[in-house]
């Protein structure tokens, strides 16, 4: 019932105020609040930092932004990125190239991929069982490809790749940020993206007018899948090595940023800019906390605070506009 | 899955095909295990079997009731974990077994209430919310433990883990009494009934009059009761408790909860569906173990299993739309 009363506000001030994500507010009151905690957060270095580190869940939320916009949910990405950069780093460590190393890691993401689209979009399953069930074939085969042993030692380039630079602007940002600039382009600018979107709004409505929305649906699950499993490079130039199950968890970072971004999982709304802005909220918290020194696991809860804060913000907001619309 | 659709409103239950053919599936693994193995087929194998079997189908009974409801609650294992390291700690700091079951039990509770508040106020889908519910569980026994182990519980705790009552094991017992007391709130009770209800079509049974918000709050509720009470057999038996030993726990009890024929899209299902489904996957583990399967591999196998039985459930589904 808001939706017929909102275009009818007068301010077009109180149209875009409307249109920006809750989680702009708790990002901008963060920032603030760490740098008057501790000066040195605002610092070149730490905001490098704090690049870094966006870049890795950038990498595995702005996919999944994809994935929720068609009412869908991909829960085994934290699993894969963890069996992709198993296979990167053995297979590396057996003397094999960059390059094959990188085409078996897509190889494995196209196959999760696959077998999750198939399953959600053809068979019409419950994404969030079958990604379940697909995380636990690739946590499964991580572990029994490593016996649950994390390996390492191998060539340092990995891990030079990850801590060079262009022009003072870490290369995984720039990487992130051109994996924005392309997933928007597509999104907003192809065919493709808009059937994304309205598969997520209705999926039978698209079947009738004559696309094939299963196969748009189901590529949608591989395009997630393929980039996770190449942003497994990432998770092993940050460490160095590759464990089986280091990057399970990873999944609710990806899909809390996308929720607080306001990208909801009915009707296909939401974008990928407010996924940009998940993304940063949960890692200057992340950031903050820990200059603050609060233990790792504490931290997860608080960026499960931080969700129900974002929605409590984005639903009472929406109760505000109506009002004044009235 | 036909026949309790078809038959929503029969306090007297029909003759259950899919419980037979779980059944069967039963003695046919058991005999198969006996051929590979001949220690398999002993009394004591059996109730060994039936002991880690009651494990599994607490923390799932309560997924049982959410999903046949509509719901979905990803945060039974986490949750598990919780009330078993608070349990734990309430029983080293009191020294009184009762309080480590009071604290267990409230830990659950607390979870499962906040969940359904969370689905009802922000209305965000509850797959959504219990998956967040688990990393804030998680999270929460990881700090709480702080690497610790709590270990060593006094024999009156251990005993609803690995004493033994006529004969049989206590957990046992529980789980025929658990499981009795859900067939009877989903078969004999109004409230029960109202669940399938809910979980076939929402929208109707608000219109008939079903308070939703609250029956909902009762399910997750009861879901966070079931995997407070595991937390207690759990730590009893294993006669510790860490941040890791709930977590594994979640996509077996989903496995069961599937491959006992309850349907994902609500509304269907039963509660001895699930313990014949945990006592499959029971046998699984067991069958990896006899053939020298490493345990790195049981989460693929439970993985291949949700998924095999989501297709048997889609094709079911598909058969009885035609």
């Amino acid at each position: 019932m808001s939706d017929q009363t909102l275009p009818r506000i007068p301010a077009a001030a109180s149209r875009y105020l409307s249109r920006i994500p809750g989680v702009a507010f708790i990002l901008l009151a963060m920032v603030v609040a760490f740098q008057v905690g501790n000066p040195r957060f605002l610092s070149t270095v730490n905001l490098a930092n704090v690049g870094l580190q966006a870049s890795l869940l950038m990498m595995l939320a702005l996919p999944m932004t994809l994935v929720i916009l068609t009412s869908g949910l991909d829960l085994s990405v934290g699993a894969l990125i963890g069996l992709a950069a198993v296979i990167i780093g053995s297979l590396l460590l057996a003397g094999w190239s960059t390059f094959t190393a990188l085409a078996a890691a897509a190889g494995s993401g196209i196959v999760v991929g696959l077998l999750n689209g198939f399953m959600i979009s053809y068979l019409r399953l419950p994404a969030f069982v079958v990604t379940l069930g697909t995380m636990g074939l690739c946590e499964g085969l991580a572990l029994a490809l490593t016996n649950g042993e994390p390996i390492g030692g191998f060539t340092p380039a990995v891990e030079a790749f990850y801590r060079s630079a262009v022009f003072g602007v870490p290369t995984p940002v720039l990487g992130a940020a051109a994996f924005y600039g392309i997933l928007s382009l597509v999104l907003y600018r192809t065919r493709f993206g808009i059937y994304i979107v309205a598969i997520g709004g209705n999926k039978d409505a698209v079947h009738l007018a004559g696309i094939r929305a299963d196969l748009v649906h189901l590529a949608v699950y591989v395009v997630c899948s393929v980039s996770v499993a190449f942003s497994a490079v990432l998770l092993l130039g940050r460490a160095n090595s590759a464990h089986p199950t280091v990057a399970i968890g990873m999944e609710f970072e990806a899909i809390a940023a996308v929720v607080l971004g306001g990208t909801s999982f009915e009707k296909g709304q939401g974008g990928l800019f407010g996924t940009v802005l998940g993304v940063l909220a949960i890692t200057v918290l992340r950031n903050g906390l820990n200059l603050l020194s609060v233990d790792p696991s504490l931290q997860v809860v608080c960026v499960g605070l931080l969700l129900i804060a974002a929605l409590l913000i984005d639903r009472n907001r929406k109760r505000v506009v109506t009002r004044i619309a009235e | 899955m036909t026949i309790t659709q078809t038959s929503l409103f029969h306090t007297q239950p029909t003759v259950p095909v899919p419980v037979l053919v779980r059944l069967v599936m039963i003695v046919v693994i058991c005999l198969a295990l006996s051929v590979i193995s001949p220690a398999f087929a002993t009394i004591d194998n059996g109730l060994n079997l039936l002991r880690q079997a009651s494990l599994l189908f607490l923390v799932a009974s309560g997924l049982t009731l959410v999903i046949i409801g509509g719901g979905l609650d990803l945060s039974i294992g986490a949750n598990l974990t919780l009330c078993a390291c608070l349990s734990a700690s309430a029983i080293k700091y009191t020294g009184q077994p009762m309080a480590g079951v009071a604290a267990a039990l409230a830990c659950g509770t607390l979870i499962g209430l906040t969940n359904g508040l969370l689905i009802n106020r922000l209305k965000i889908p509850p797959f959504l919310a219990t998956f967040g519910m688990l990393w804030v569980a998680q999270g929460i026994a990881y700090w709480f433990m702080a690497g610790q182990v709590i270990y060593g519980f006094s024999p009156a705790f251990r005993f609803f883990g690995s004493g033994f009552w006529l004969g049989v094991p206590v957990p046992i017992w529980v789980m025929l009494a658990v499981g009795a007391g859900c067939l009877v709130f989903l078969t004999r009770t109004t409230v029960g009934r109202e669940v399938y209800v809910m979980g076939a079509n929402e929208a109707a049974a608000s219109l008939s009059g079903i308070p939703i918000a609250r029956r909902r709050m009762l399910l997750y509720a009861l879901s966070g009761v079931a995997a407070g009470l595991s937390a207690l057999i759990y730590v009893a038996r294993l006669n510790a408790a860490e941040p890791g030993i709930g977590e594994p726990l979640l996509l077996p009890a989903i496995a069961a909860v599937l491959v006992g024929g309850t349907s994902l899209f609500g509304g269907s299902g039963s509660i001895v569906g699930t313990l014949l489904g945990a006592i499959i996957l029971t046998l699984i583990v067991a069958a990896l173990n006899l053939l020298n399967v490493g345990s790195a591999w049981h989460p693929f196998v439970t993985g291949a299993i949700v998924l095999l039985a989501m297709l048997g459930d889609a094709f079911a589904a598909r058969g009885t739309r035609r």
